[in-house]
């Protein structure tokens, strides 16, 4: 049987370098590589820094999951040093990190994802009365209406007769594995344009608590914007009823545009219900506190599933957590037990061993990314909303069972129909829809509490290093857009001596371990995978998009045996 | 380097001013942004005719947008520009016939659309993210090829290079120590053609839209300081713009987070501000259609638009330090022990203020009404 070696590089429409590289057989993947291309060492250059400026270095891991490092950040530094935050400044973070939440997801959904669903050209074709007529049945957002779609069309008709087609140049247009018909597709791309307006607006909550979007400030603490009703330069009562504003709108988009349309695409790929679930193991650490030492206040709470069993939610216990380097770019100290090292112990020596570039291949090598393996007690896991949602159904969580109820009756499939790539992306309108509502809960506790006279945003007591132990260490627990997210923090004499942040994507693009277990970018292409085209690798884009990948990675399409018999570069 | 820089020659085709017109823009709209831009470009309102005159007879450049090794976060940044709107700077201002963040098409189909556009030639090339050198070059790769070579590749037909965001300027935070990769800006690679650096970590993206239009207006890029950073943005410190300078001419400092400073807005000094030595238009561009930046929403400036400010600024709560005869810190610390009225606090603090400022123009340094009369400090060196 002829295998196709198939190379995908770049991964575009992601954060970072991605390279894929999958053995293709008989219109299916029968192996496949997930390789991070790029390294910065961030780690390394955090070790010697003041703690209370960690954030910040920290936050540069990630522009488009902004904020999410940051509070991963201050709070390994504050459960290290016993910082108890203040409530309204714990309400403020949740509002930051919620609203990341929903703007992300939205932006993945229309502008990483969508394309890999919808055909551009095909909308060119579309009645864009027929348009108004699916969109209104489904929605009452208020531009559903044919106008507007008209005009959107004579738009794309005239990009498109320009010749200088820009970021639609080149793409994978007519592959029959576009299934919507044109005037779904209209629909698509109108809500592609008008959720890139919309975007604008919902970081704007970013810049009133952080002063800037992408990369808003924070403080080991607390937060610095401070309350006060009676002041222009503060949060006061104009600024809390912009918030009010922004949440609307969000909850607007969320629940008339993002939800209705992602339930309606779904409804043409309930196949991909089907395929690509690959690792049957879910991990959350946890997020949206009250107390963040307290797990039982958090909305989602943490817990692990294992092989897809949904009826038990295991204890998550985060010294179970190691990280492996045998396929990674990277050197462990002699006499490090096999089984990889816990973050308290992690250790980042990169050390390339790969082919000296410009180069073709990275198949065959027993190294072959810049990821290193984490693994939860010796298991590949996924992460990010789908662990979230199927752990909170286990924990019986009655706004998750309640929606997961209304997506399945609509879409007429059974709750194994959620371990697939279709899962993933269904599992993230549903955080984004339950979250939007949390904003508003949040905003009303918020007002509330100041309603009350509590506006304290900082806790004082241990900012000067002088109050600190000569030696202290801490884990920021954190589940973020793209899942379970933690830094591991050692602080000597005022300073981090130690500095290991496992990531969500370290998780998820995992390469193979010493036990041949691959991580879950790669399971999934490998499990009842299609690929009907080589040299138009949409399917493998639609995998991996699922998972929102932030990094820089790439995929290769190879036999199991590793042998080429026809060769399709597709890089 | 930063001299006069060649006319652009662009590629026939559409104009600006014809694709404007065919997507609907009003004549209206279109001579307010020209008006907006020519007065963010620091020229008179006067220019805006210019302005528009040589949007509507200009091509729509095609640009290609390489992202190296970064964060991603400055293409965020622009996705939440002021005016135009993403949508109108994809889809109207200019032809992005390359974004690995945005585009459709992956894998060869991508590097097509690149191959493509490098061909025609009389492209911009925007450049987010550092360069790593070390060990050849793998720190950072795209289809098995290191990014200084893609870069040199690109940037051999460019008419334009804009290095975008503290990475292309000078490395950021991955060049902060040691400098684990090595990692370089664009103008330690580029060095035969004209960059300028749109500064910052990320950089306010109204910055960029207005480059834009000024190369497009007059077929070059802005005037720069010594640091490639366009004039029209960079030309004034901070500290020199910042809403809240009252209160530190008055001795109004925040000493503590949430005290009573904090919540009335006042001075950010004493907890680390890093606005005296900071130029930046954070405070004249502010952030997200001006909802607020960061000093305004309480928290000291970290200087992010200056080069090597992870090593610099930080600690970023740390008072500034001595910095090059500024006497700031010890005036301050002065002011602190031995005065205890406000008022006379207020007078010691702007009689202090008065001799630093004539210090500046003894060392010739540009001020906002006379942009680009000479070299840029270099803070990080005299720290």
């Amino acid at each position: 049987m002829a295998r196709t070696k198939v190379v995908v590089d770049p991964i575009t429409r992601i954060e970072g370098h991605l390279r894929i590289e999958v053995a293709a057989e008989a219109g299916k993947i029968a192996d496949a590589w997930a390789s991070a291309t790029a390294f910065r060492g961030i780690e390394l250059v955090l070790k010697d820094r003041d703690p209370r400026d960690g954030w910040a270095y920290a936050q540069r891991i990630c522009g488009v999951c902004t904020t999410v490092h940051a509070i991963a950040s201050i709070r390994a530094v504050e459960d290290a040093l016993d910082i108890h935050i203040p409530p309204c400044a714990n309400l403020i973070r949740n509002l930051v990190l919620g609203m990341q939440f929903v703007h992300d997801h939205v932006m993945h959904f229309y502008h990483l994802h969508a394309l890999d669903w919808v055909d551009v050209v095909s909308a060119l074709k579309a009645d864009p009365v027929a348009a108004a007529k699916i969109a209104s049945s489904i929605s009452p957002w208020p531009n559903n209406d044919a106008a507007h779609f008209r005009a959107v069309q004579e738009r794309l008709k005239k990009f498109v007769g320009s010749g200088q087609l820009g970021i639609f140049a080149n793409g994978y247009w007519g592959h029959p594995a576009y299934k919507l018909p044109p005037e779904v597709n209209l629909i698509g791309v109108a809500h592609y344009l008008e959720t890139l307006e919309w975007q604008r607006d919902a970081v704007r909550l970013h810049t009133i608590f952080g002063g800037k979007n992408p990369h808003p400030n924070f403080l080991v603490g607390g937060m610095a914007s401070a309350i006060n009703v009676d002041a222009r330069a503060t949060i006061n009562g104009a600024r809390i009823a912009e918030i009010r504003d922004i949440i609307a709108r969000a909850r607007q988009i969320v629940d008339q545009v993002y939800w209705p349309d992602l339930l309606a695409i779904a409804g043409f790929y309930k196949d991909w219900g089907a395929i690509g679930g690959g690792v049957p193991n879910y991990l959350v650490y946890g997020e949206f506190p009250v107390d963040i030492r307290d797990t039982n206040s958090y909305y989602f709470k943490p817990g692990v599933i294992l092989g897809n069993d949904l009826t038990k939610v295991h204890e998550f216990d985060e010294k179970l957590i190691r990280e492996q380097i045998d396929a990674a770019w990277y050197d462990y100290p002699q006499g490090s037990p096999a089984e990889g090292l816990h973050p308290y112990e992690g250790e980042t020596i990169p050390k390339y061993t790969g082919p000296k570039p410009p180069w073709d291949y990275l198949q065959g090598l027993d190294k072959y990314t810049w990821m290193k393996a984490p693994r939860y007690d010796g298991k590949p896991m996924q992460v990010g909303p789908l662990a979230r949602i199927l752990v909170a159904y286990g924990h019986g969580h009655d706004d998750v069972r309640q929606l997961a109820k209304e997506v399945m009756d609509r879409l007429q499939v059974g709750p194994a129909a959620l371990f697939s790539t279709l899962g993933r992306t269904a599992a993230r309108g549903m955080e984004t829809v339950l979250l939007a509502r949390m904003l508003d809960t949040w905003m009303d506790q918020l007002v509330e509490r100041i309603g009350n006279g509590d506006t304290s945003t900082f806790t004082r007591d241990k900012w000067d290093p002088s109050t600190w132990p000569r030696k202290a260490q801490g884990f920021g627990r954190a589940d973020v857009p793209r899942g379970a997210l933690g830094h591991w923090v050692q602080i000597e004499d005022g300073k981090f001596s130690r500095y290991q942040a496992v990531v969500p994507s370290t998780w998820n693009c995992s390469p193979k371990d010493p036990k041949g277990q691959h991580g879950p970018y790669e399971a999934s292409l490998m499990d009842n995978h299609p690929l009907v085209n080589p040299e138009q690798p949409l399917e493998i884009i639609r995998t991996i998009h699922s998972f929102d990948p932030c990094l820089a990675c790439g995929v290769h399409v190879l036999d199991t045996k590793g042998n080429t018999i026809t060769e399709v570069k597709v890089q | 380097m930063f001299g006069p820089t060649p006319t652009l020659k662009l590629a026939p085709g559409e104009s600006i001013g014809e694709h404007l017109a065919s997507q609907g823009v009003s004549r209206r709209d279109f001579l307010a942004f020209c008006r907006d831009t020519a007065i963010v470009l620091g020229l008179a309102e006067a220019a805006a005719p210019q302005v528009a005159h040589a949007l509507e007879t200009q091509k729509r450049p095609s640009v290609i947008w390489l992202e190296l090794q970064e964060c991603t976060g400055c293409v965020e940044s622009i996705t939440r520009s002021n005016d135009p709107t993403i949508g109108s700077l994809v889809l109207d201002l200019v032809s992005l016939d390359y974004s690995d963040t945005l585009m459709a098409a992956a894998g060869h189909q991508a590097e097509k659309g690149k191959d493509d556009a490098m061909k025609a030639g009389g492209y911009v090339l925007i450049v987010t993210g550092s360069v790593p050198l070390n060990e050849g070059g793998v720190y950072t790769m795209v289809a098995g090829r290191t990014a200084k070579e893609i870069l040199e590749e690109a940037a051999k037909g460019a008419a334009a290079v804009i290095a975008l965001g503290a990475c292309a300027h000078w490395g950021s935070v991955q060049a902060a120590k040691p400098n684990p990769t090595g990692a370089v800006g664009v103008r330690e690679i580029i060095k035969d053609k004209p960059v300028i650096n749109i500064a910052g970590c990320p950089p306010v993206p109204d910055v960029i839209t207005a480059t834009v239009v000024h190369f497009l207006t007059f077929g070059k890029l802005p005037k720069a300081d010594s640091e490639g950073r366009p004039l029209f943005a960079y030309g004034a410190r901070i500290h020199d713009q910042c809403p809240r300078r009252g209160h530190f001419d008055a001795g109004q400092f925040v000493e503590n987070f949430d005290d009573k400073g904090a919540r009335e807005g006042w001075c950010l000094y004493q907890v680390g501000c890093k606005g005296p030595q900071t130029f930046s238009p954070c405070p004249i561009f502010m952030w997200n259609e001006k909802t607020s930046w960061p000093i305004g929403a309480g928290h000291p400036c970290i200087g992010c638009t200056e080069p090597h400010f992870w090593d610099t600024m930080a600690p970023f709560y740390k008072r500034l330090p001595d910095v090059g005869g500024w006497g700031i810190e010890q005036s301050v610390d002065r002011i602190g022990a031995t005065l205890a009225g406000l008022t006379v606090a207020g007078v010691a603090a702007h009689a202090t203020w008065t001799a630093v400022d004539k210090m500046r123009r003894k060392r010739e340094l540009p001020v906002v009404t006379n942009p680009g009369a000479g070299p840029r400090p270099q803070p990080g060196g005299e720290a």
